[in-house]
């Protein structure tokens, strides 16, 4: 009877579960099944998503798609080209004197770029725009015990909408100025944007008098402080105007940080008690965008739906010569977003990342070191994906990022440093020079990164403005040219060189001591990677002694000047020569900026530095483009960093996601993604099908287990009943 | 019983003390408020004003411990420790270094905690305890020393081995479960039957074999031995006199963990990516984020005096001997 039961309930148990329509694995509520959402993951949790302080790519994935700066990037073009994106067309920009008289670039004293927006552009639904029988909003709350009700923001059930106007953005750019929001791009556009430093302090000042008045955290009126650079030509006209020439600008108006921020959204979120309950512009973003955020717990996961009030948005029909072989013109002119949401999850581990790609339940993935050779294969004709992924349908997304990653000397240092006498300074640039050669960066590449990036011959990424390839490309003074390829020179060279800067076969000339170099790192570099870069060394008998540091360390050492060698990297900003080629100006040195520059190196080189003034402030031409190769010329001979190298970046999409393209800046690619529906069902229950057997044997296993013991117990008890008698 | 709960909790006070001084020494000996702001701030286009504007919104620009610019009160008052300690004995945990209340954090990352631990504590009990004695009845049998040499194998694989093996096997395999994941309400048991059943199996070993002592340690009673004697069954034996008596060590050295288990498990929440509280504080840790670690140290010492006055308690409730005075 009762094995009967057991027997009836096991087989019952697993019908139950073969009559599921969904996997048993299925990561997903079954809810979501059937709409057309791309599923993806991330790893670090955003700390902001406030327009005027998100910075990192970790930010901006999700906060590109809301935010609309008025300039965009299009889509599908390369090299990088600027569009309008909220404006009619690309803002004009006139060029005054002193005396707001117009004049040529050459002699202007500011630049006023102008403005204007498409009408009928509408933000995304959202309790701030929401409105009483009156026409007034209809959350206000005069204490913190007024908004209690609130707690959460689901509880907000009103929402409204607004039209975008010039105000939202020029009352962004005010935000941008306001030191309490520690927007990371204040110090920096204070330099152009006239009136801004002032603006700054007035509204410290301000705030300062208001917090006394009516305690702290009380919502000052940005509007009521002066701004010199802003001007409202109209409801959709507006202007900023610039100090001077500052060509770089427009790119700064592709960044979301000019994007637009209503006055009723910021004065919404400063209500009582709702800061203390997380409900502000730093965790419920609000935008024009082709998305919104619905859900953001980024413990768990954090959603995108379609913004219901997007505007007439539509695919490039325009592209490279190639994107029309590889499909991605095939929606030219489709209304934009194609997706109706974007999961994200929180996923923080490489292991179970990457099986969700595999089982079809991410949809698309990067590549980890353990993946790649079941990933990816090499071969003499190039990289390919494997056999395993091409029958899956999978396909690459190959790259390069505008990044650029490098072994840099301090050239504040005593041993290996610009420092010293002339002859000096030589011996040590030739110091400098051999370890260049001797450090071979592309076998880094190869055996640590799996190939995956290149070998760089200055600052400058492929693909950027001013960047040479080829023979004319080539650092001379660690390769030469042979056979139609870059070939690194001979230890000799090297050593000839070293010898030369007083250290013959790796010791001092003078006292016979060991050359002995310190390399400073952040704790985080493996010991493979660490013994290899000690090898690179050792072919000249350099001794490389790894100081392995905290982070805070690290960088207190470099604000001081007191690291030797050193890794660093920079992604960009913008696709502008000028944004890398400032890693090595003189006044961005790091010590010399009290730890804040960019020029971690404190390369200080006069002819580059006027070169690098120059090349700044003009637009792209022939001789921009002279300018910037006689500067990467000066770097070369100079070496401030022994090797450089550009990072490739590698995306897997499984067979359904279509019209996926790298952009090395803009991160407002998800409106053009689009999912194959059915082909992904049909492939996740292809895939997932669950596999029984070890169930059967598991549960059989534990019923024999059972069994077993019941008997042995009987026997056991038997036998000492019998021994009782 | 209420006296010596309430002279245990005033002992409290000064323990704490102790901990938060110990935390704000070490964290401010490897971290000073400017590279906590640097870190916070980012390194792309950071400027000076930014570093000073961000101490000073969150009470950093203020000395640690003594304030010698002020002679009076404020002398201990206006420093950074105070500021930042004193609230933690009301619960008021502030904001994160990163803007966020941490209050909110603590009481949204503490569900999925306990909705792991709460059934890995009690399955694992329970499941301890049944083979435990199940080996009691086989004492001094190859049955005995089978599951102990089996015990003594569990106990001596690494945790992380079981995680990935159970990944691997479960969900990549056989895919019986999602690999890892968490979605909160009726879905949430589809992502925790996995880690719960690892943490289980896990817990066998070390388990099985501290109650099995327990339990022979009863078993070997003058008591056990008179019941014995007067004919009682072996089974009788086992659950009506070993059992009951053998769960008083047990109950008391499990009480202690009890509130412990709102802090969730690090190893398990990482790699199943349950959001709990776990990896909160390691996150915490790697952001510099001294606001939430001084927290969750707080937390966790109070939890932690919780837990060793309810063991006391329940030795009372449990032995009627024992008496608190």
């Amino acid at each position: 009877m009762l094995r009967n039961f057991l027997f009836s309930a096991l087989l019952l148990s697993v019908l139950a579960l073969l009559g599921c329509e969904q996997a048993w694995n299925q990561p997903y509520p079954k809810a979501q099944a059937g709409d057309k959402i791309i599923y993806s993951s991330f790893a670090e949790r955003p700390k902001h998503l406030d327009l005027a302080r998100s910075y990192s790519s970790d930010e901006s994935r999700f906060i590109d798609q809301i935010y609309e700066p008025p300039l965009a990037y299009h889509y599908l073009k390369r090299p990088y080209e600027l569009i309008p994106n909220t404006i009619t067309q690309m803002p004009k920009v006139v060029y005054t004197d002193h005396n707001g008289l117009e004049t040529d670039a050459k002699h202007a004293a500011y630049s006023t770029y102008y403005f204007t927006i498409k009408p009928g552009i509408y933000y995304q639904p959202h309790p701030a725009f929401a409105k009483n029988a009156q026409g007034e909003p209809l959350y206000r709350f005069a204490s913190a015990k007024d908004s209690a009700a609130y707690q959460h923001f689901d509880d907000f059930s009103e929402t409204d909408t607004k039209e975008l106007t010039a105000e939202d953005y020029l009352y962004q750019v005010r935000r941008l100025g306001d030191p309490k929001l520690l927007s990371p791009v204040r110090g920096l556009l204070s330099e152009y944007i006239d009136g801004m430093n002032e603006f700054s302090q007035a509204v410290s000042q301000a705030r300062q008098e208001l917090e006394a008045e009516q305690g702290a955290g009380a919502w000052l009126d940005l509007r009521t402080i002066d701004f010199a650079g802003l001007e409202k030509q109209g409801k959709y006209q507006y202007s900023i105007r610039l100090k001077g020439k500052y060509p770089q600008f427009k790119y700064w108006l592709a960044f979301h940080f000019f994007g637009p921020l209503p006055v009723v959204v910021d004065q919404f979120y400063h209500q009582p008690g709702l800061a203390s309950r997380n409900i502000s512009i730093n965790w419920y973003p609000v935008g024009t965008g082709a998305f919104m955020m619905t859900k953001n717990n980024p413990n768990e996961a954090i959603v995108l739906e379609k913004n219901p009030n997007y505007r007439a948005d539509f695919y490039p029909s325009e592209g490279e010569a190639e994107d029309s072989e590889n499909g991605l013109l095939l929606d030219a002119g489709k209304k934009l977003p194609l997706l109706d949401k974007a999961v994200y999850r929180l996923e923080k581990e490489a292991i179970p990342l990457w099986t969700k790609f595999m089982q079809g339940y991410y949809d698309r993935s990067g590549i980890g070191n353990d993946s790649f050779d079941q990933a990816i294969k090499v071969g003499g004709d190039g990289i390919h994906l494997s056999d395993e992924m091409q029958e899956r349908g999978i396909s690459l997304e190959k790259s390069i990022l505008l990044a650029t990653y490098y072994l840099g000397f301090n050239m504040l240092d005593p041993v290996i440093g610009d420092t010293g006498t002339k002859a000096e300074r030589e011996r040590k640039r030739k110091l400098r020079q051999a370890i260049a050669i001797a450090y071979d960066q592309q076998e880094m590449i190869s055996i640590f990164t799996n190939g995956r990036g290149e070998e760089g011959m200055g600052p400058l990424p492929p693909g950027l403005f001013g960047y040479q390839e080829g023979q004319a490309g080539i650092n001379q003074y660690v390769f030469d040219w042979n056979q139609g390829e870059p070939e690194r020179k001979s230890l000799s060279v090297a050593k000839k060189l070293l010898a030369e800067a007083g250290y013959p076969n790796g010791r001092d000339a003078k006292t016979g001591k060991p050359l002995v170099l310190n390399l400073d790192s952040t704790s985080g570099g493996s010991s493979s990677i660490q013994n290899w870069m000690i090898k690179q060394f050792a072919k000249l008998n350099i001794q490389l002694n790894i100081r392995a540091t905290d982070y805070n360390r690290f960088k207190e050492k470099m604000g001081n000047g007191n690291a030797q060698i050193f890794q660093w990297g920079w992604l960009a900003d913008y696709p502008d020569a000028e944004n890398f080629l400032f890693l090595l100006y003189g006044p961005n040195g790091q010590v010399k900026s009290g730890g804040s520059g960019v020029n971690a190196s404190n390369y200080n080189n006069a002819e580059y530095n006027r070169l690098f003034d120059k090349m700044q402030l003009m637009e792209d031409s022939p001789e921009r483009f002279n300018i910037i190769t006689r500067m990467v010329k000066i770097m070369q001979h100079d070496a401030p960093w022994a090797a450089i190298w550009h990072p490739h970046s590698y995306v897997l999409n499984n067979a359904w996601v279509r019209n996926t393209k790298a952009h090395g800046i803009s991160n407002t690619l998800l409106k053009f993604y689009d999912i194959d529906l059915p082909k992904r069902e049909l492939k996740q229950q292809q895939w997932n099908k669950p596999v029984l057997w070890p169930l059967v044997v598991f549960i059989a296993v534990l019923l024999a287990t059972l069994l077993l013991a019941l008997w042995v117990w009987r026997s056991h008890q038997l036998k000492r009943i019998a021994g009782g008698r | 019983m209420l006296a010596y709960i309430v002279r245990r909790t005033l002992y409290a006070f000064p323990i704490l003390i102790g901990v938060n001084i110990l935390t704000f020494a070490l964290f401010f000996m490897v971290n000073t408020p400017d590279q906590m702001a640097k870190v916070q701030l980012g390194d792309k286009h950071l400027d000076a004003q930014a570093v000073q504007v961000w101490k000073a919104q969150r009470g950093y620009d203020k000395p640690l411990f003594v304030n010698s610019q002020d002679n009076s009160q404020g002398l201990l008052t206006d420093t950074i420790f105070f500021n930042k300690s004193m609230r933690l004995f009301v619960f008021d945990f502030g904001r994160s270094d990163a803007g966020r209340v941490i209050g909110m954090d603590i009481s949204e990352r503490m569900w999925p905690s306990l909705a792991l631990a709460l059934p890995t504590f009690i399955v694992g009990i329970a499941v301890n305890i049944v083979i435990s004695l199940f080996v009691v009845m086989f004492k001094a049998t190859r049955i005995d020393t089978t599951a102990m040499v089996i015990c003594v194998g569990l106990m001596s694989i690494s945790a992380i081995f079981y995680i990935l093996g159970g990944q691997y096997f479960f969900a990549k395999m056989w895919h019986w479960v999602p690999i890892s994941g968490y979605l909160s309400g009726a879905d949430a048991w589809r992502f925790l039957i996995l880690p719960v059943f690892i943490g289980v199996v896990s817990g066998i070993g070390g388990g099985v074999r501290l109650y099995r002592t327990l339990f022979l340690e009863e078993a070997n009673k003058d008591y056990v031995r008179t019941a014995r004697a007067k004919g009682i069954s072996e089974t009788r034996v086992l659950f009506k006199h070993i059992l009951p008596n053998g769960l008083i060590p047990i109950l008391t050295s499990v009480v202690v963990v009890i509130p412990s288990l709102f802090m969730g498990s690090l190893l398990m929440e990482s790699f199943f990516g349950i959001p709990g509280l776990g990896s909160y504080t390691l996150d915490a840790i790697q952001a510099q984020d001294f606001a939430i670690v001084r927290s969750m140290v707080f937390l966790g010492s109070v939890l932690y005096i919780l837990g060793l006055i309810l063991t006391d308690i329940s030795y009372t409730l449990v032995d009627p001997r024992v008496r608190l005075s």
